[in-house]
C-alpha cells in the first residue's frame, strides 16, 4: 500500500486520527480498493468508529502493489497519533505525507515532508490483524437528525468536560434537546445541576423524528467526531432508533466518510421520568418491528465480523467461552451477516461499562470455512482486557 | 538606580558586585540550564559562568558576559561558589516572573567572598527586596576537554528547525542518535522507541542550516534523558551550533538574545552512549 496526502488534507487526516483516539487504543488500518480505512473500537466495545478516505482524497493511492494481496494492520493508537500530535505544527510545516505499508519490512512507514526540506520518517511497528467491521446500517434507523456540525458543537459546548453522557431527544415544538445525563444517585436528595440546550427545528437540515423520542449516549466520543466535522465544515447526521439500539453518527463528503457507532442506554436503564420529562408522556410506545431483532438485544444487532483474510491457518481459533446457544433466538442472523452460519461470539470477562451494553463485536468465521455444527468462533485475543 | 542600600558597605569589601537594570536578562539565561538543583558560579572580570552538571555525563554552562551588566566589579582574579539554583531563580523572580509591560526589576548582586552569602537587592517600583542566599563549597566541575581543533563535524542551525523535533522526541526511546555526514543523510536525528523508529532528516542546503561543515560521517548515540533538558535552552535561543569531536562528544551551543538585544550563550556538553552496534544503525 502506498498513498500520498498533500496540503490541507494532511491536517484532515491528522484530525481524523485525533478523533479516533478518543475512542480506542488500537488503530486498524486497512487499504481497500474504495479507499483507506481507519477504524477503532473501544475496550468495552460499546463504541466503534471508522473513517474511509476515498482514493481521490489522495494525490496518489495504491491499495496494494500489483499482484499482491492487500495488507491490513493494527497498531497502537498512540504511536500513529504521535505522528500527528501537534495539528498546529502539521498545518504549519507539513507539505505532504506519504504512508506506505509493505509486507516485507513489517513496518508502516509514515513520511512527512516538511518546510525547509526537512523530512520526518516514522517506522511504526504493527500487528497483522483481522479486519474490524461493525455491522450497522443507518437506513434501518427510524430517526434521523442532520445539521451542520457547528450546530451540535455549539450545543455541547456548555457541558462540563467531566460529563460522561448526554441525552438527545425531541421536545415539544419539535425542538431538539440535549441534556446532561446524571446517574441516579443513591441519595437522590442531592441533585446535581442539569444542563439543557434546546435547538430549534430550523437549524436542522433534516429532522425525522417525532416528539418524545430520546437516546442517551457517551459525550466524549461524540465530541471527538464533532471536532473533526467542525474543522472540516461538514454536516453531521445522527441516525437512531429506540433506546438501547446503537446510534450512528455520520459525516460525509465526496472524499471521505466517517461513522461513529455508539451504544445508547436501553430504556429499562433509564428512569421513565428522565426520559419523558422532555414532553408529555407518550401513548403506549409502538414497537416498530424493523427486523427480526426488535425483540432481541443490541448484542445480536451489532456484530463485528473479524473476517479471516483467507485460508491462513495461523489465525488463533479461540472457542467461544460463553456462547450459550439457548440465548440466541433461532435463526436470526443479523440483516447484514452473510449467512446463517454466522454466530456472534462474546468477549469473555468484559463487563459492559455502566448501564451500556457492549455493542458486542464478536467474531465469526468466514462462512466458506465454517465446519458444520457448532461453529468455533474466532475471537480476538482478550489479553489486554480487564 | 534608586536603590536604597544602607546595608551595603564599601564596595571594596566585596569580591563581586554586579548590577543589572533588568533582572530578566540574567534569570532567562539561568533558566536555560536549570535542570538540576545546584549550580557552580565562576566570576572573572569577563563575566559570570554558571555550570550545572548531571550524571557526570552532561554539563551545561551559561555565560553572562560583563557587558550585560551595568556595573560589574570582580576584586579577585576569580570568584567561585556553589549555590542552590532553584532558590536563586526564585529570588530573582520575587516580583513575578512575567512582569507588567514597562516595569523592570533591577538587581544588585554582592558577594563578600568565601563563606559569605550571596546578597541580592531587587527593586521594582520603589520596593526593595533583600535576599541572602547561603553559598556552598564549590565542587570541581567536569572538564570535557572539548577542543575546537578536534571538532569533526559542525552544523549551525536556526533553532526553529530543532524546536519541534526536540519537543516531540519519542521519550520511550532511550537514546537520541545523531548522524552527521558530508553525504546523505547529512544531518539526521533518530529515536528508537516502543512504537518503532523515527528519523528526522535535514538536507544540508535547507534554509534552516546556516553553516554545514561536516568532514566525516559520525553516528553517535546520546542518552535522551540527558539531552532533553537542553530543550529549555533551545526554546529561548535563536541559533544553535551542533558540534561533535573525534571522540563523539557533543557540544550544543545556543545563542540567546535577551530583551535588550544582547547576546548570551548557553552551552551543553554531552558524552556519547556506548558504541553503535552495526546492525541497528
Amino acid at each position: 500500500m502506498k498513498c500520498l496526502v498533500t496540503g490541507g488534507n494532511v491536517k484532515v487526516l491528522g484530525k481524523a486520527v485525533h478523533s479516533l483516539s478518543r475512542i480506542g487504543d488500537e488503530l486498524y488500518l486497512e487499504p481497500l480498493e474504495e479507499g483507506l480505512s481507519l477504524r477503532t473500537v473501544n475496550s468495552s466495545r460499546s463504541a466503534y468508529a471508522c473513517f474511509l478516505f476515498a482514493p481521490l482524497f489522495f494525490q496518489q493511492y495504491q491499495a496494494a502493489a500489483p499482484g499482491q494481496e492487500g495488507l491490513r494492520c493494527k497498531m497502537l493508537m498512540k504511536s500513529f497519533l504521535s505522528v500527528f500530535r501537534s495539528l498546529a505544527m502539521v498545518e504549519k510545516t507539513v507539505e505532504k505525507c506519504c504512508i506506505s505499508l509493505s509486507g516485507r519490512s513489517s513496518r508502516l512507514v509514515v513520511q512527512l515532508h516538511c518546510k525547509y526540506g526537512v523530512r520526518k520518517t516514522h517506522n511504526l511497528s504493527f500487528q497483522d490483524c483481522e479486519s474490524l467491521q461493525a455491522v450497522f446500517d443507518p437506513a434501518l434507523c427510524s430517526h434521523v437528525l442532520r445539521a451542520p456540525a457547528r450546530v451540535f458543537g455549539e450545543a455541547v459546548q456548555p457541558f462540563s468536560p467531566a460529563l460522561a453522557e448526554v441525552t438527545l431527544g425531541i421536545g415539544s415544538g419539535r425542538r431538539v434537546i440535549l441534556r446532561s445525563y446524571l446517574e441516579e444517585e443513591a441519595d437522590s436528595t442531592v441533585k446535581a445541576m442539569t444542563t439543557e440546550m434546546s435547538i430549534g427545528e430550523e437549524d436542522f437540515q433534516q429532522l425525522q423524528a417525532q416528539e418524545g423520542v430520546a437516546i442517551t449516549f457517551c459525550l466524549k466520543e461524540f465530541r471527538g467526531l464533532l471536532s473533526f466535522a467542525e474543522s472540516a465544515n461538514l454536516s453531521l447526521s445522527i441516525h437512531f432508533d429506540v433506546p438501547g439500539r446503537p446510534a450512528i453518527f455520520a459525516v460525509q463528503d465526496s472524499l471521505l466518510d466517517g461513522h461513529f457507532v455508539l451504544a445508547t442506554m436501553s430504556e429499562s436503564d433509564l428512569h421513565s421520568s428522565e426520559l419523558h420529562r422532555l414532553v408529555p408522556p407518550l401513548q403506549a410506545p409502538s414497537t416498530p418491528h424493523l427486523d427480526d431483532f426488535a425483540s432481541d438485544d443490541i448484542d445480536s444487532y451489532m456484530i463485528a465480523m473479524e473476517t479471516t483474510g483467507d485460508s491462513e491457518g495461523s489465525r488463533a481459533v479461540v472457542p467461544s467461552m460463553s456462547l450459550s446457544p439457548g440465548c440466541r433466538p433461532p435463526s436470526s442472523p443479523g440483516p447484514y451477516s452473510e449467512d446463517n452460519e454466522t454466530e456472534p461470539g462474546t468477549e469473555p470477562g468484559t463487563p459492559p461499562p455502566k448501564k451500556f451494553r457492549s455493542l458486542f463485536f464478536g467474531s465469526i468465521l468466514a462462512p466458506a470455512h465454517s465446519p458444520p455444527g457448532p461453529s468455533p468462533v474466532l475471537a480476538e485475543d482478550s489479553e489486554g482486557e480487564g | 538606580m534608586p536603590l536604597l542600600t544602607p546595608q551595603i558597605q564599601d564596595e571594596n569589601d566585596y569580591s563581586l558586585v554586579a548590577s543589572l537594570d533588568n533582572v530578566r536578562n540574567l534569570s532567562t539565561v539561568l533558566k536555560a540550564i536549570h535542570f538540576r538543583e545546584h549550580a557552580t558560579c565562576f566570576a572573572t572580570k569577563n563575566g559570570i559562568k554558571v555550570t550545572v552538571e548531571n550524571a557526570k555525563c552532561v554539563q551545561a554552562n551559561a555565560f553572562i558576559q560583563a557587558g550585560i551588566f551595568q556595573e560589574f566589579i570582580v576584586q579577585e582574579e576569580s570568584v567561585t561558589f556553589r549555590i542552590n539554583l532553584t532558590v536563586l531563580l526564585d529570588c530573582l523572580s520575587i516580583f513575578g516572573s512575567s512582569p507588567m509591560p514597562g516595569t523592570l526589576t533591577a538587581l544588585r548582586m554582592c558577594y563578600q567572598g568565601y563563606g559569605s552569602p550571596l546578597m541580592l537587592f531587587l527593586e521594582e517600583g520603589g520596593v526593595v527586596t533583600v535576599c541572602k542566599i547561603n553559598t556552598q563549597e564549590p565542587e570541581e566541575t567536569l572538564d570535557f576537554d572539548f577542543c575546537s581543533t578536534n571538532v569533526i563535524n559542525k552544523i549551525i542551525l536556526q533553532s526553529e528547525g530543532l524546536r519541534e523535533a526536540f519537543s516531540e522526541l519519542d521519550m520511550t526511546s532511550e537514546v537520541l542518535q545523531i548522524t552527521m555526514s558530508p553525504d546523505k543523510p547529512y544531518f539526521r536525528l533518530s529515536t528508537f522507541g516502543n512504537a518503532g523508529s523515527s528519523h528526522l532528516d535535514y538536507p544540508k542546503d535547507s534554509d534552516l542550516i546556516e553553516s554545514f561543515q561536516c568532514t566525516q560521517t559520525q553516528v553517535n548515540r546520546y542518552k535522551i534523558s540527558l539531552l532533553k533538558p537542553s530543550t529549555k535552552a533551545l526554546v529561548l535561543s535563536c541559533k544553535v551550533s551542533i558540534r561533535t569531536d573525534n571522540r563523539g562528544f557533543l557540544s550544543l551551543q545556543y545563542m540567546i538574545r535577551n530583551e535588550d538585544g544582547q547576546i548570551c550563550f548557553v552551552e551543553y556538553y554531552c558524552c556519547p552512549d556506548e558504541e553503535v552496534p552495526e546492525s541497528e544503525s
